[in-house]
């Protein structure tokens, strides 16, 4: 499976998104500049990763989310291709409309850089397959916006559709039902706050958010099984 | 060229905590009147004249300078210079 890390001016956590998926989990990964685009053509997944892309600059993510590369990874996701957006990565998607409501400033204002405990709600999609349902998993957050929000008709249709993939244990940011990761209806693209790989070596902490890559390596593997 | 002033607030029912921040230390400087207070962004853009500016303006704000899941906008058209 190859994987494109996507790195805006700004991102700072490309790095560690390509060790977990292609050093760790196994997986083809490239680290592809934001005005690359031509390089999306013939990848299989995309991975928008964390950091401060245009310096956070009107709102976390919405410059970003006007950029060239971002109408490539729309019709990526409208193929059904998995995206995967992480912390600033989450923030990008929901500015782009790829996942519905906004992150906004941490409740107790401060940023936070620790620990959480994370339920996984929903393992029928392609990035928690190999997580068992309600299982708590430790992943580290850092972000100072990172309360997520949006109206009741919105958090109503992602209940009926079992699109709340991650809810924190102890919310620690305000987030609406203690959200701390959303999937889109079709189940491709995956937007969190907390960082599955910032996890991937129990020496650096916690391996739990190592079969998150897992997951999906191994979901595109058997729906892909001729050409893998 | 003309002028036009927008400003960003956030929704009624959007939890501000900068403004919660804020309205505290008003409080601890003694102004206990002080009710409640809304944290907003204030763009000012210079727009080359047109038939649809305003329209065209109100675009903008839908597509970039406002996010309408937390925010909203009110424009001002100020007269040519």
């Amino acid at each position: 499976m190859k994987v494109a890390v996507i790195v805006f001016p700004g991102s700072n956590c490309d790095r560690d998104m390509y060790h977990a998926a292609g050093e760790i989990a196994g997986a083809e990964a490239s680290l592809v500049w934001y005005t690359d685009t031509h390089l999306l053509d013939d990848v299989d997944g995309i991975l928008i990763p964390g950091g401060f892309s245009y310096g956070d600059y009107l709102r976390s993510g919405s410059m970003a989310s006007t950029s060239d590369i971002m109408n490539k990874i729309r019709e990526h996701a409208e193929k059904g291709k998995p995206v995967l957006g992480i912390c600033n990565g989450f923030q990008i998607l929901t500015e782009s409309g790829l996942l519905p409501g906004a992150l906004m400033r941490n409740k107790h204002l401060s940023f936070m850089c620790h620990q959480e405990e994370l339920v996984v709600e929903d393992n029928e999609n392609i990035f928690t397959t190999l997580y068992e349902k309600n299982e708590v998993v430790r992943f580290p957050i850092a972000h100072g916006e990172g309360n997520y929000f949006c109206d009741d008709e919105t958090l109503l249709e992602l209940k009926d559709n079992n699109q709340i993939v991650f809810t924190y244990k102890n919310n620690p940011n305000g987030s609406v039902s203690d959200i701390a990761g959303i999937r889109n209806k079709a189940g491709n693209v995956l937007g969190m706050m907390p960082h599955p790989e910032r996890a991937v070596e129990a020496l650096l902490g916690s391996d739990d958010g190592l079969r998150l890559f897992q997951s999906l390596i191994a979901n595109w593997r058997s729906s892909n099984a001729v050409n893998a | 060229m003309k002028k036009v002033q927008v400003y960003i607030t956030l929704k009624q029912g959007v939890l501000d905590p900068q403004g919660k921040a804020i309205q505290t230390s008003l409080h601890s400087l003694d102004y206990p009147e002080v009710e409640d207070v809304r944290v907003g962004k204030y763009i000012e853009l210079q727009v080359e004249e047109g038939p649809d500016l305003e329209k065209r303006v109100t675009q903008m704000c839908e597509q970039l300078l406002a996010n309408p899941v937390i925010e909203d906008y009110r424009i001002e058209l100020e007269g040519a210079r």
